[in-house]
């Protein structure tokens, strides 16, 4: 360390047509619930709007969850800062097929809670023999895994959890002969009695 | 009252139904069964133009100036292709159009047809929606719901994709009553009246501003009428000072006493600075979008903002606010002023001090130019323009450049639909189609689109649809030979390094006009103005002025990006500073 090293001036940012800046914000992950009419497109819109404006997907899963009304419910978990989940959430509200965004991390927070129940469903593939083969059985039976199918060869998986265990459970099973994973992404809702 | 008809008739029925009398189109393999049933009818008429952009613009212009959606129809491909930087023009500032595009039989969708493109995924995100139709019973349905969601809300453009086979085939067509009861997304609710708990914060601030001012934008314009005459009467309940946008001028009369000019980049200095020094900001129908705002962490740092918007999005997407009202302007303004009125009106005297500090500010005269007797000064050109035309039945469109801000500063706009130029996006080529659809809607009145001599050429095209539809529009161009507002960027960022915003071979205006069949008219001189703009006037055909202006001057007040609003560059301070970076343009005079 030589302190008396004369001090590089700050380089002079480029002119530019745009008022450059930064933002240091702290991020926050929340996990949104959006009810948008069940047609051709509508995921790409969704998605469409996330790139487009630059943000976040951490995961994402879509099902029709009221057929008579041809609805479906898309569980977004997304990052950002305070005031880019409320544009997210208003961006997605004017798209013409979104019924109704709900911000389920803050309805949680607003009940005390830390988080909505999130669950996640993953099927993990294991392959050996020996010692690997018991041991992924044991810890199989730690996490409460369901065996799925299995030969003299290999297992499959089942877990349901919370995403951080299943990141953990894949993550012991690496060295143990894992060979494939596959994860559904998060389904979310608040506890307690009310509806979304 | 369900009628069995063809896909192409029912786009026509629907047209019809939907009270369209003009169409701007260009016809093409995947339109033709459309474009046959077009030949049939009489009810609405169809402008041919010369490329799909100009069809797009025109579309704009005739929705801004009469506040019903352009619409507009094209081939698939191509056609398509070309209509995107209309709909993105229309997207960024809230103009509702209504665009029909072909598409390949359904059978062919995805098998790289000919003129075959993926319309609805390219459009997506410069529409407020669109569909492809793939069953022709659920055409007319979604034709009204098309026309509905281009309209309501905040305005935008959308599109509906009908593939060929769709127009050939036979089915079941509804009227718009009753495709509004089989509507399909009826979780498109916009929203009208604001929340009354939040009215009457909003007014619990306005009774205790001293130093207030209204900021206002194209919401205004696109409320409808009704929102500029309640923004009228609420300037007169209360005395404040108001500024607008580039896209809400004439929403309030710029001959009124409370009038600040625009605000912005280019926006006067009073009214930069009323919005930098005051304490309560009523931000209604504008977005604070980034040539308004500056730096916005040193936006207005001393004041509550109150943001009247129809659009929930605009609301803390740049600047937190205080009180949000999420409703339609003209609703709003209805309920504040009732709410206003209800109380004993403000002491006309305690907004005298803040009056007094406003008028200090405008004594600055930010709009300043060197006048000329050699040369025709660009603003002078603006300012003898406003004189002539006033006093008639006139609309203003643009390019984009320093013309445009010129423009802006200087023609005195006193009703709303009166102005239409592209804000958000800056589009050239803008202003001459979109007078084509101007002058389409109101063939009587007098449009003249106000053009730069870059901008102009990119959608010049469009001078013979003019002579085709004998559409007597006036292109006064404000002839610089330089991308004005490039060059001027150039000499203030980029070290007057002119890159390729010289345009060398300048086609002869006058000549290009005769070639199209329209009148051209030239003035070099400012003794020379008067005449030759009455004499483009009286000219009952397409004119193309050639105004040759003083080519090194440059657009000001500016604040320079990056900087806040009381850190603006006003004219003659900078011009010194400019004319010697002027004279560093190789082989150009100073004038
Ligand atoms: C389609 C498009 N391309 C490029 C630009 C960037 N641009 C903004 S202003 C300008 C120059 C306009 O020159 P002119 O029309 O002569 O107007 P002036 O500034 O000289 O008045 C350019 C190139 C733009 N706005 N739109």
């Amino acid at each position: 360390m030589n302190d008396t090293m004369t001090a590089k001036p700050a380089p002079t940012p480029p002119a530019s047509a745009y008022f450059i800046e930064e933002r240091r914000d702290p991020s926050e992950t929340h996990t949104l619930a959006v009810l948008v009419d069940n047609e051709p497109g509508v995921l790409a819109r969704v998605i469409g709007l996330f790139s487009g404006r630059g943000y976040n997907i951490e995961s994402l899963t879509v099902s029709e969850t009221e057929h008579a009304k041809h609805l479906s419910r898309i569980t977004i978990v997304t990052t950002g800062t305070p005031p880019v989940l409320e544009q997210i959430r208003n961006q997605l509200d004017r798209l013409v097929p979104v019924h109704r965004v709900t911000d389920l991390t803050m309805v949680a927070r607003g009940r005390g809670q830390e988080k909505p129940l999130e669950r996640e469903l993953a099927l993990i593939k294991v392959r050996g023999s020996g010692e690997h083969r018991i041991e992924a059985l044991r810890l199989a039976t730690a996490f409460k895994a369901e065996v799925v199918d299995a030969t003299t060869e290999h297992f499959v998986f089942q877990l349901t959890g919370p995403s951080s265990e299943i990141e953990q459970f894949v993550a012991i099973l690496q060295p143990l002969g894992l060979v494939e994973v596959c994860r559904t992404g998060v389904a979310a809702m608040n506890r307690g009695p009310d509806p979304m | 009252m369900s009628e069995q008809m063809t896909g192409a008739e029912m786009v026509i029925r629907a047209l019809i139904d939907q009270g369209v009398e003009h169409i701007f189109g260009y016809p093409g393999g995947a339109v033709l069964p459309i474009y046959d049933e077009l030949f049939q009818q009489d009810k609405v008429r169809h402008i041919l133009v010369r490329h799909e952009q100009g069809a797009g613009h025109a579309a704009e212009g005739y929705a801004r100036s009469t506040g019903r959606p352009g619409v507009v129809l094209v081939t698939s491909g191509p056609g398509a292709t070309n209509m995107v930087t209309p709909l993105t023009d229309a997207m960024m500032d809230s103009i509702p159009l209504v665009c029909i595009t072909g598409q390949v039989p359904t059978h062919l969708i995805g098998n790289d047809a000919f003129q075959e493109c993926d319309t609805v995924g390219i459009t997506r995100p410069c529409t407020k929606h669109n569909w492809l139709v793939k069953d022709v019973n659920d055409l007319a349905r979604i034709l009204h719901e098309a026309f509905y969601v281009a309209a309501t809300g905040r305005p935008g453009p959308v599109v509906v994709d009908v593939p060929k086979d769709v127009q050939f085939a036979t089915g079941t067509y509804v009227g718009p009553e009753e495709a509004r009861r089989t509507r399909r997304h009826t979780g498109y609710q916009p929203p009208r009246q604001g929340d009354p708990e939040q009215i009457r914060r909003a007014v619990r601030l306005m009774r205790q501003a001293r130093r207030p001012v209204l900021y206002t934008g194209g919401g205004v314009v696109n409320s409808g009428p009704e929102a500029a005459k309640l923004l009228r009467e609420l300037v007169a309940l209360t005395g404040y000072p108001i500024t607008s946008t580039l896209m809400g001028l004439g929403a309030y009369p710029a001959s009124g006493r409370n009038w600040l000019g625009m605000l912005g980049m280019h926006g006067t200095y009073e009214a930069n600075m009323a919005m930098h020094d005051c304490d309560l900001m009523v931000a209604i129908g504008a977005r604070f979008d980034d040539r308004i705002t500056g730096r916005t962490d040193a936006f207005s740092p001393g004041s509550r903002k109150i943001h009247v918007d129809v659009d929930a999005s605009s609301i803390n997407k740049n600047i937190r606010v205080d009180v949000p009202v999420v409703g339609d302007v003209a609703h709003v303004l209805r309920a504040m002023i009732a709410a206003l009125r209800e109380d004993e009106p403000a002491k006309p005297d305690a907004l005298a001090p803040w009056w007094n500090q406003i008028a200090r500010w405008r004594a600055r005269n930010s709009l300043a130019f060197r006048p000329s007797k050699s040369v025709i000064m660009p603003q002078f050109a603006i300012q003898r323009l406003h004189a002539l035309t006033k006093d008639r039945d006139t609309y203003i469109t643009t390019e984009v450049g320093q013309h445009q801000m010129w423009a802006a500063q200087f023609y005195g706009f006193e009703e709303p639909n009166r102005w239409m130029t592209s804000g958000g996006l800056g589009t050239m080529g803008y202003g001459l189609p979109a007078a084509l659809g101007v002058q389409a809607a109101h063939p009587e009145s007098l449009v003249i689109d106000i053009a730069g001599d870059a901008s102009v050429l990119m959608n010049m095209q469009e001078m013979s649809s003019a002579i085709q539809h004998e559409l007597p529009i006036k292109v006064f161009i404000l002839n610089n030979q330089y991308m004005g507002m490039v060059r001027q960027w150039q000499q203030l960022l980029h070290g007057n390094r002119l890159s390729h915003s010289y345009t060398e071979a300048l086609p002869d205006f006058v000549k290009l006009a005769e070639a199209y069949g329209g009148v051209g008219i030239r003035a070099e001189k400012p003794a020379e103005l008067d005449d030759a703009i009455m004499a483009m006037i009286e000219t009952r055909k397409p004119v193309i002025f050639d105004c040759r202006v003083a080519n090194l001057e440059n657009c000001f007040p500016m604040i320079p990006s990056g900087k806040a609003h009381n850190e603006m560059l006003l004219p003659l301070e900078a011009n010194d500073e400019a004319a010697l970076a002027q004279s560093f343009a190789a082989g150009k005079e100073l004038v």
